[in-house]
């Protein structure tokens, strides 16, 4: 009963609390390195140092007038923001945080569940996410959202490729489909130093599959005005926004996870290491977005298919090969 | 403007086909950015030094016994380009006048400082107040006692 029930319940708590927190704070922490990289400020008014200011952009988004096109499909349009923001949240599940511990005597897993096949789970359902952001542009009636979508169904088609054969090769060292057997393969050497190519492609194609700038097609501010979220307002529309934020923390711990050793490191226990690559990995992806400008459409297609996917299938195939001549 | 001025922009843009080199330097440059000194000021609390000849809101300058310099001439009103300046003078016996009322519509006002270039007394001067902020725009029509102290209308915040 407790080992089947309670402390799972008891984990689901912590790790979706302690998660989305991290995940709003994400928000602020974003807004005040763009502010510092742009030589600005950043949030000042809220709080010290604007900390209070996602509890405050949560209550307004609360008391806004939830507006519904009538042009839009209100069953798909309801049922968008619902999916992008359940996939964002499922795909915690499965990320290992830190090694095992023992706590009043029993034996604590840090990571809700272990599927023997963690990472295709992943794989699968971050692609099921986007439904949410074509759903979402699809439904809403209005030429900006459709074009976000159509933009969206693309990306997701070319990147979802590279980001596979990047972790393939990663499987094909560890031996496992498991999140938690390809930490503890690292114990020695990180995955980044052994396999820095497909390092490079996961980062690339996992910023693109966020569609963070320089890839951020599907809402493109300059182009398509907000994209597929541009009819969204209210509630719908945080929650768009903290599946994004929450899509960028599993990214930043998958990259934690199967390229920068997960939990191991010297000195300090294995959760704080975690969270420390985790903050490293986001805090790059905010870097590059303050460095590099979007991207044009054709692009980012030609960076994909002509680059990123050749790049990838050769390091499969140079790992294949050095595997076996290694046996 | 001399030939030498031009910057040729399209010179500065990285070569085509160039990538990953200007990308890296990008990111080097946001990162020294990122530990650079912000250059906002915070508002109503921090403020630019404005220049002594700025000109805001009106005061009436006073002598050592606090009496109003104004003789209520009506030079000022005179020249106003924007009629902002109404006077009513009233005489003491003896001949000195002082103005009974001094009313300023300061949202008629343009700010030219030509009542203070006119004033012989030397009685009406611009102070540095730029941000008066109110929500009746009666209250804009500053009479003698507000013209007195304008300082006390800058904004700072709540």
């Amino acid at each position: 009963m407790i080992d089947f029930f309670i402390i799972p319940v008891i984990k689901l708590i912590i790790i979706f609390g302690v998660c989305l927190t991290i995940v709003a704070w994400t928000t602020w922490a974003e807004r005040k390195i763009l502010g510092h990289i742009q030589i600005r400020l950043g949030p000042m008014r809220v709080g010290w140092h604007g900390l209070l200011q996602p509890i405050a952009d949560g209550i307004k988004n609360f008391f806004k007038e939830d507006v519904i096109p009538d042009n839009a499909d209100k069953a798909v349009f309801l049922i968008a923001p619902a999916i992008s923001i359940s996939v964002a949240i499922i795909l915690l599940a499965v990320i290992p945080f830190g090694p095992p511990v023992s706590l009043f005597g029993k034996k604590i897993t840090l990571w809700l569940s272990n599927p023997s096949i963690g990472i295709l789970f992943i794989l699968g359902l971050a692609t099921l996410g986007s439904y949410g952001t074509i759903l979402g542009g699809w439904s809403s009636g209005n030429k900006y959202g459709y074009m976000g979508g159509l933009r969206a169904s693309a990306m997701i088609l070319s990147y979802e490729l590279s980001m596979a054969f990047a972790v393939i090769s990663i499987i094909m060292m560890t031996g496992s489909f498991s999140l938690v057997d390809m930490v503890t393969a690292q114990h020695g050497l990180w995955n980044a130093v052994k396999q820095p190519l497909a390092f490079l492609v996961f980062l690339i194609s996992g910023t693109a599959e966020l569609n963070r700038t320089p890839f951020d097609m599907p809402e493109a501010e300059s182009e398509l005005c907000c994209g597929y979220n541009v009819e969204y307002s209210s509630m719908k529309f945080a929650l768009f926004f903290l599946a994004e934020y929450t899509h960028m923390f599993v990214f930043a711990s998958l990259v934690t996870t199967l390229f920068l050793g997960g939990w191991h490191g010297p000195f300090l226990p294995g959760i704080v290491w975690f969270f420390i690559k985790t903050f490293a990995v986001i805090f790059v992806c905010i870097w590059v977005r303050a460095t590099v400008p979007r991207l044009r459409y054709d692009k980012v297609m030609k960076l994909e298919w002509k680059f990123l996917l050749p790049a990838a299938l050769a390091n499969v195939l140079v790992t294949g090969a050095v595997m076996a001549m290694m046996k | 403007m001399k030939p030498n001025d031009i910057i040729n922009v399209s010179r500065m843009r990285p070569e085509k086909g160039k990538y990953v080199k200007p990308i890296l330097k990008g990111l080097a440059f946001t990162l020294k950015n990122l530990f650079s000194k912000p250059v906002t000021l915070q508002y109503p609390t921090e403020k630019t030094e404005r220049s002594d000849r700025w000109r805001g809101l009106h005061r009436l300058n006073r002598d050592e016994e606090g009496n109003l310099l104004c003789v209520a001439c009506g030079l000022c009103a005179a020249i106003c380009p924007s009629r902002a300046i109404s006077i009513i003078p009233y005489e003491e016996e003896g001949g000195t006048r002082h103005p009974e009322k001094f009313v300023i519509d300061e949202l008629r006002c343009i700010f030219c400082g030509f009542c203070q270039e006119v004033c012989p007394k030397g009685a009406i001067s611009l102070t540095k107040v730029y941000d008066y902020v109110d929500y009746d725009r009666r209250n804009f029509i500053f009479d003698i006692e507000k013209l007195k102290n304008p300082e006390v209308f800058e904004f700072k915040g709540k």
